[in-house]
């Protein structure tokens, strides 16, 4: 019952009736919950109040913005929400509820759902959450052709960064005839800085299960693999035990749920290299043969693992699979933008205050999850960059920092969503340095293959080097340029077709920085040590003594009121100094 | 353990929140323990709250773990539910903490405001 008297309309208690019938609609409870408007309650100044029954509970100071989140609380999960009762003025310090902490507050969690909520070693709990009723729908009540157009309509695009279209990937798949077809699990994550995949295969290892099965039903394969990296032996083991206790249900194997449908799966771990996150070096590892990438055509779809046809997803990808079954297509694609649907788990990491792993709907501006989801940047420092996609993506500067983000806008600026990976960099970050940092991965990665990717990345990471020495010479930046888009267009798989992608960004955005390190021989941001003299600029030396104090060799003297100074025979270009400068007085 | 049809899917999910609602269970413990917890200390938060329990000899109070919750910053993490009430959310816990919120939240029935970060359930649709 809402307070429709006039005090409380002023206050807007029919916007609250309005968006309260909305979220009933969203929700699916308009038939189970009526509003009612009333006239005035008597207790106009907490408006606008409203009064749930049967249980009579009294809301008071209700707005439109909390509607969703009592609906969520008190309407599903039937805890009345404490903050909008009554509490007589003596009790005023309250926790805040979800919606006041803006790390939760923008967060919609369909992959990561069962977070924080279930014990992963109990397959009751995620049944309980209802678990296996979407691969129950699809074995029982959908024929391959549904599920591949269910999928289709939602517009699930593949989280582990290439983007391609899930349903459609099924679709090329189911139509190759077969009656041997693999279903592989990709849980390899080898993006530095990404831990999305993990998280779901530690917590919720079903929701990978369950989205295999109803993949495999829609494409008609009854084995499937879970390649899982073995450095994630947390990840390995719960799924491990997921498995045998499905199994132990007649929820794998033969049979499901007597529904005359088998799956057989089966975990392969990984042996450390990057670029067996690759698809089909992927297959080639399971196949027991060295990891690397092979042409494509033909596609995985028709000749995947031992030439048959088969059909590779993210984890995060399976994780989405039973709520679109459950909740509808529709249902689905009511978050995200035009071309990317849904929502994406990113992982935040780097110089933010909150670091952690977060769901929002496509279309977030980055600057939402910077600032407002990561707190801003730690210890009062200024953002610089962002690297989106590991090392395959690209920096992404201040300027650019309204961004939404989804796989289109992204790509824009010369990055890549990726799989999710966010690494936050503040001013202290030297960007050229920060290249070079990433090459040397993927260099490192290369399986040796293809000559743009095995000599190109050692080349970039070389000139990279010199650079970042000292030792940069006058049309090293053309140079860089014209390799990384040789190497991009040549490059037989994905790690090389991405790999110069640190280098192309941030030679974009921050050119300046690469220029002081080659004609001035400085780094500006003080990271590159051949680069720095470890002398105090005098003229920005502020007197505070912070490096003095702070020098774990006592090179700097320092008096109050005295600009310091470092002795360069007692200096060990630690850069400790360089730290506690907030002043950027020591060059 | 037999084999499931559909239906006994729904009736597990029936008597499990069944079994929350009168199984008894006052309060409902759950240590975070993803990498992320682990990594910061999961292992003697929990301890320490199987020690008190076992020390207040209580039969009403239920624990459980659960993977990463989130802000793998601010772990160790853990959060208390009691019948009837929204979960809290601790975080940056430590030994200390954690015999001090059992004590005055699971015995005394009352949050813990300045170790507390949040209150209520994340939005999962």
């Amino acid at each position: 019952m809402i307070c429709a008297g006039t005090g409380c309309v002023a206050n807007g208690s029919l916007k609250v009736k309005d968006a309260l019938e909305a979220e009933l609609i969203k929700r699916n409870l308009q038939n189970e919950i009526k509003i009612v408007l009333t006239g005035c309650n008597g207790f106009c100044a907490k408006g606008p109040v409203m009064v749930v029954y049967p249980e009579d509970i009294f809301y008071q100071l209700v707005k439109p913005a909390d509607v969703p989140h009592l609906v969520e609380e008190h309407f599903i999960k039937g805890r009345p929400v404490q903050k909008f009762l009554y509490t007589p003025p003596a009790q005023k310090d309250a926790i805040p509820v979800m919606n006041e902490i803006p790390f939760f507050k923008h967060q919609v969690l369909r992959a990561l759902r069962n977070r924080s909520l279930i014990d992963a070693e109990k397959i009751e709990e995620y049944i309980a959450r209802d678990g296996y009723m979407a691969a129950a729908k699809a074995l029982t009540e959908m024929t391959p052709e549904q599920i591949v157009s269910e999928m289709k309509r939602s517009g699930l695009r593949g989280r582990g960064g290439a983007g391609f279209l899930t349903g459609l990937k099924w679709e090329l798949c189911a139509r190759v005839q077969g009656d041997i077809k693999y279903i592989l699990c990709n849980g390899d994550e080898g993006d530095p800085g990404a831990f999305m995949d993990r998280s779901v295969m530690e917590a919720d290892p079903h929701s990978v299960l369950e989205g295999m099965i109803i993949a495999a039903k829609a494409i008609n394969a009854h084995y499937g693999y879970i390649y899982v990296r073995a450095e994630y032996p947390l990840a390995v083991q719960r799924l491990q035990l997921a498995i045998e206790q499905a199994k132990d249900h007649g929820l794998l194997g033969k049979d499901i749920l007597g529904t005359g449908f088998d799956l057989d799966l089966e975990i392969y771990q990984g042996a450390g290299a990057f670029v067996c996150g690759e698809e089909t070096a992927l297959m080639a590892s399971i196949e027991g043969k060295r990891g690397m990438p092979r042409a494509k055509p033909p596609f995985p779809a028709v000749k995947g693992l031992w030439q048959r046809p088969s059909v590779l997803n993210n984890v995060e990808t399976f994780a989405n699979i039973p709520p679109i079954i459950l909740h509808g297509a529709d249902w689905y694609a009511s978050l995200g933008t035009e071309k990317s649907k849904g929502t994406k788990v990113f992982a935040l990491s780097g110089a933010l205050n909150n670091i952690g792993l977060v769901e929002v709907p496509m279309g977030t501006p980055l600057k939402t999850i910077i600032y407002d989801i990561g707190g801003g940047i730690k210890g009062n420092r200024k953002f610089k960059a962002v690297q989106m996609g590991g090392p395959s993506g690209g920096c992404i500067p201040h300027s650019l920092i309204d961004t939404p983000v989804d796989f289109e806008n992204i790509n824009k600026t010369g990055a890549i969503m990726g799989s999710g990976g966010m690494v936050v960099m503040d001013e202290t970050t030297c960007m050229p340095a920060m290249a070079k940092f990433f090459l040397e991965f993927t260099e490192d990665e290369s399986c040796g293959k293809c000559v743009p990717c095995r000599i190109g990345n050692k080349t970039l990471l070389t000139i990279l080097q010199r650079i970042t020495n000292g030792e940069g010479r006058e049309g090293d930046i053309e140079l860089l340029l014209a390799l990384s888009q040789q190497i991009k267009d040549t490059s037989l798989c994905g790690l090389g077709q991405t790999s110069p992608n640190p280098v192309l960004t941030t030679i974009k955005y921050f050119r300046d920085e690469y220029e002081a390190h080659i004609k001035d021989h400085k780094c500006p941001a003080r990271v590159c040590t051949p680069l720095i003299e470890f002398k105090v600029n005098e003229e920005k030396c502020k007197k505070c003594g912070l490096c003095f104090k702070n020098c774990p060799v006592n090179a700097i003297t320092w008096e109050k009121g005295k600009v310091a100074y470092i002795d360069q025979e007692k200096c060990t270009k630690c850069k400790t100094c360089i730290k506690n400068c907030r002043f950027w007085a020591i060059d | 353990m037999a084999k499931l049809t559909i239906a006994d899917l729904k009736r597990i999910k029936e008597e499990y929140h069944q079994g929350l609602r009168e199984g008894g269970f006052r309060v409902k413990i759950t240590v975070h323990m993803g990498t992320c917890g682990i990594a910061a200390g999961a292992r003697p938060i929990m301890n320490a709250v199987m020690e008190e329990l076992a020390k207040a000899n209580l039969k009403d109070v239920a624990v459980t773990t659960s993977g990463c919750a989130g802000l793998c910053s601010k772990e160790p993490m853990a959060t208390i539910e009691l019948t009837g009430e929204p979960p809290v959310k601790y975080i940056s816990l430590t030994d200390e903490k954690m015999r001090k919120i059992f004590a005055e939240h699971v015995l005394g029935g009352k949050p813990v405001k300045e170790y507390a970060l949040v209150v209520g359930h994340e939005t999962t649709y």
